[in-house]
């Protein structure tokens, strides 16, 4: 099996492991890094669960190899927040009840997080929408979006 | 919460509070602990080969060079566990019924694809599937039917030869003469209503880990279930563990849905080769094996018909319904849970004499069907709501009218159905007339006439239905299932440090149970939410427990809660009384704090605490107890939760898609205990409901196989495919329950397949085509409509 020493920002800490060639990014945070926040739902890109910030813009990580990611920095849900002092998106989706089993949640707060550097998200269905690459099992979506629009309307218009 | 001064009259209770949930942060941030997520060390894992067979004699297993591949430790078949295990068999008392036993891995027969045939172990998931194709199945293969209609003929192959057939379930409910109420009723209407094969797709797989301790000789299972004590007990048996050496626990747990309900042959298998080479041993399904082999709903085809006389009375019902179970009973609640329940709730929230209703539940070489959001009611309720607006279209009568002639009324209550169950009181009408006002409804009709006009193509349909919860030890919830379901538990106790810790052997997995149990507790007991720590989902907290399922854990363990608060606040009361020398009487507690009537001295129960644990001598020893308790709670009948969904939909006349513009949901839960969960419940189930109706469904060719293999193919509804749902509560009278609950976890997925139906009739009415397979694709709008427009070149219905 053929092995790769690679070299990753996560959350602005390097990290430099060798791994074999085929690993799935997925598998290299969750495994190699014990960063176990990124959940796997379907491995095939589909349900968006596995969602992080691969050099600026939102990735599937069970799409992704480890290799493509050597010398990129990389952002999981791990860098948002922490029990004690949850970040925004975080905290939005507390207060408006955007998660029920919270297991696709890590993969929405990171598409999110994205969605909101570039999107201009200024009404519903263009939120919705911009969710619709992302599955939710529990919430029937409506508090997510009620959490976006809020998000959304205090980061004002993208420049 | 308003902190206001302690007078023991005005007390700020958290039940009915929008109550930020305590499970939040950790879920949020990612350290949340799922069972894949753990990673003990010398941890193995799990791959599985499993059948592409519908129906085959396994010849020969040949693992080729499987163990050249690095890091194979072990490959197992059915033949290498045999003397180590027992089957798990769910057994009824049903009469009539066969409990095909559950095996870990196929034992001379496979019976649908996707049943696992040979485990390989390795020292990891990449190591163990490069083995598997090492391996070559060589198979006799078996004729078989995949169809349910086949399968129950007389001559059709059997799947489990030893049960002689392969109907192994039937049941008929029966009152009154219906054949009778057909002759002389005025109209009737009759369909053939299917509602097809679903899956669960909880967002998280199906997960187990089980860890063998050599020093206590002793298992511990991490599963994804929402049942851990069901699997407790059961692998108790089938590994010959005592409780005490056979621990099962479900972690966080990301969705279940039902399909996370029932006992898997992989917690089976993890279990045992846990014990054989005495290493951790973790399986974790992937999305494919998940739609092939998660245990799946519905599939029953309903033949069913309904008199009413000249004034739109109902009069009778009957149906003939065939269930298709797939290839296993399953484990606890055996395939009479979903088949027999559509009968038996088919008659609705509906006054009615006369009924006959008749299952057969039929096996199939498909997976097993189980528990699902809503288990049968959303099949009996889409099959029923039809036929009513079928009967008022026919009368020429407007369906809202029609529906408040026939539900029953608040003076009749307690209602005994046409099939036997007993309706308590519930806002059966109120609920109808909720959804109406909300939207506007003869607003909404003429906003739909005018659309027609303009030709476009819009409808309005509704759904009204009940369903039995919290269910006690009265009746079982799956039919002559030998184990308790009506029963919960809770142990309170306090610590010599103050802190309050609740357990349950209920399994939360995202209700928020952390948080709303710990609701029932603080008003109960008088101490600070913060101060609660909920357990649960642990098969060594309570004695036995069932789980969370059924639209329970709110009825039966806020019940068990309130109880065990109860006792262990009249134990710190006592206490207090003795510490403060008041009379008990005058006493209470409140937001942590004992205050007294006729003094000013207050303690609060951390002090109170440390008195009786810590500081020998400050209660004589014989009034010293320790503050805890355990409590079981028992509702003994179950409680009706009741509802009326409305929903207006647009076709396109180019794609045939189906747009929602309008849903609204009345529902009487009973007590709120927090509006903020309950409503997440409500929207989250109606978004299921929502691909129940438009886009989900398991697909088997005629060759057996699973066509379905990927959320490409098994579409679940996105952001874009959901409306904002409106939503009425109905508080009517509470039910005679500890607490007033009712659960309400799984209605949603109830009305909303029936009210869409009705909807996209509507909608379509003036083509001519009334839908009566669910779910409603634009494919099947075109079949419809293609053997209306074009009856010679129709070919039947997908």
């Amino acid at each position: 099996m053929s092995e790769k020493t690679i070299t990753v920002s996560v959350n602005g800490a390097y990290m430099t492991r060798t791994i074999e060639a085929r690993t799935l990014l997925s598998d290299f945070l969750r495994q190699d890094l014990c960063l176990t926040g990124t959940h796997i739902g379907c491995e095939h890109g589909v349900c968006g669960a596995c969602t992080v910030i691969l050099d600026g813009r939102s990735a599937r990580s069970c799409l992704t190899l480890a290799v493509q990611a050597d010398g990129s920095e990389i952002e999981t849900i791990e860098g948002q927040g922490s029990v004690d002092k949850l970040g925004r998106i975080q905290e939005a989706f507390r207060e408006h009840h955007g998660l029920q089993c919270g297991f696709c949640t890590p993969g929405f707060i990171m598409a999110i997080t994205d969605l909101l550097r570039h999107h201009p998200l200024e009404t519903d269905e263009e939120i919705r929408e911009a969710l619709s690459g992302n599955i939710c099992r529990c919430t029937g979506y409506e508090n997510i979006v009620n959490a976006v629009r809020e998000l959304a309307k205090e980061r004002g218009p993208l420049e | 919460m308003i902190h206001q001064d302690h007078s023991v009259e005005l007390r700020p209770k958290l039940v009915g509070k929008r109550v930020k949930r305590t499970e939040d942060p950790r879920l949020l941030t990612g350290v949340g602990q799922y069972v894949d997520d753990m990673a003990p060390a010398g941890m193995l894992h799990i791959a599985l080969r499993r059948s592409d067979q519908p129906h085959a004699r396994i010849l020969n297993i040949d693992v080729g060079d499987a163990f050249s591949v690095p890091g194979v430790v072990a490959i197992y078949d059915a033949s290498d566990l045999e003397g180590e295990i027992k089957p798990a068999i769910p057994a009824s008392r049903m009469p009539g019924y066969y409990a095909t036993p559950i095996w870990p891995l196929a034992r001379g027969k496979v019976r649908f694809v996707g049943e696992p045939v040979v485990a390989i172990v390795a020292e990891s998931r990449y190591a163990a599937e490069d083995a598997l194709e090492h391996i070559s199945i060589k198979y006799e293969p078996l004729p078989f039917a995949i169809r349910q209609v086949d399968a129950a003929k007389d001559d059709a192959p059997l799947l489990h030869e030893e049960a002689g057939t392969n109907t192994i379930i039937r049941r008929e409910f029966k009152r009154g003469d219906v054949d009778a109420a057909f002759e002389d009723a005025a109209v009737t209407v009759k369909g053939r209503f299917r509602m097809t094969r679903k899956t669960a797709a909880a967002m998280e797989n199906r997960s187990y880990l089980a860890e063998w301790d050599s020093r206590k000789q002793s298992l511990t299972l991490y599963t994804s279930s929402n049942i851990p004590g069901v699997i407790r007990d059961v692998l108790s048996g089938c590994l010959d563990l005592p409780g005490t050496r056979m621990r099962v626990v479900a972690p966080d747990v990301g969705g279940s849905f039902g399909g996370k309900g029932s006992l898997y042959g992989e917690e089976i298998l993890v279990c045992a080769l846990a014990r054989k080479l005495k290493r951790p041993i973790k399986y974790i399904s992937d999305r494919l094996e998940d739609l092939s082999a998660t245990s799946q709903a519905f599939d029953e085809l309903i033949e069913a018909e309904l008199a009413v006389t000249k004034d739109g009375m109902l009069i009778g019902l009957r149906a003939d319904v065939i269930g298709d179970v797939g290839a296993y009973s399953i484990y606890p609640w055996t395939a009479a849970l979903e088949t027999v329940q559509v009968v038996s709730f088919l008659p609705g929230p509906y006054r009615m004499e006369h009924y006959r209703g008749r299952i057969q539940g039929v096996l199939t070489p498909k997976p097993p069907t189980g528990p699902y959001r809503g288990v049968g009611r959303p099949s009996s309720t889409f099959a029923m709501e039809r036929l009513i607006e079928m009967a008022a279209r026919k009368l020429g009568m407007d369906p809202v009218e029609f529906r408040r002639k026939n539900l029953v009324r608040a003076e009749e209550f307690p209602y005994r159905t046409a099939s036997g169950i007993i309706w308590d009181k519930s806002a059966f009408q109120e609920c109808l007339q909720g959804a109406c006002d909300h939207v506007d409804y003869p607003a909404l009709l003429r906003e739909t006439d005018k659309a027609r006009k303009e030709g476009r193509w819009i409808g309005i349909g509704l759904a009204s239905y009940a369903e039995l919860t919290g269910i006690g030890s009265r009746i079982s919830v799956a039919p002559g299932m030998p184990i308790n379901t009506g029963t919960e538990t809770s142990k309170i106790e306090i610590d010599a440090t103050g802190a309050i810790t609740a357990a349950f052997g209920i399994s939360s997995h995202g209700q928020g149970l952390e948080t709303t149990l710990a609701q029932v507790i603080v008003d109960e007991l008088g101490c600070k939410l913060e101060d609660i720590e909920i357990k649960h989902g642990d098969s060594s907290l309570v004695p036995m427990s069932s789980g969370t399922y059924a639209s329970r854990s709110a009825v039966l363990g806020g019940g068990a809660a309130t109880l065990a608060a109860r006792n262990v606040k009249a134990k710190v009361l006592r206490a207090a009384a003795y510490l403060m020398e008041q009379s008990v009487e005058d006493l209470d507690i409140h937001d942590g704090i004992v205050t007294s009537r006729n003094s000013n001295l207050t303690m609060t129960i951390k002090e109170i605490a440390t008195a009786v644990y810590t500081q020998m001598g400050r209660i004589p020893r014989d009034q010293r107890e320790d503050l805890t308790a355990s409590e079981t709670y028992d509702p003994y009948l179950g409680t009706a939760c009741s509802s009326t969904h409305l929903a207006m939909v647009e076709v396109d006349p180019e794609t045939y898609s189906v747009k929602i513009l309008r849903y609204v949901v009345a529902e009487d839960c009973g007590k709120i205990i927090n509006p903020m969960i309950v409503d997440g419940q409500v929207q989250g189930a109606v978004a299921q409901g929502i691909g129940a109706a438009l886009l989900e469904e398991i697909v088997h060719d005629d060759q057996g196989q699973a066509v379905a293999a990927s959320f490409a193919d098994y579409l679940v509804p996105v952001a874009s495919s959901v409306p904002d749902i409106g939503i009425v509560h109905i508080e009517a009278d509470l039910p005679n329950n500890i607490g007033g609950f009712r659960g309400m976890g799984e209605g949603g997925t109830i009305g909303a397949p029936a009210a869409i139906a009705n909807a996209v009739s509507d909608a379509l009415s003036h083509l001519g085509v009334s839908v009566e397979t669910l779910p409603v694709t634009p494919e099947r709008i075109f079949q419809m409509l293609r053997s209306k427009i074009r009856p010679l070149d129709a070919s039947p219905q997908p």
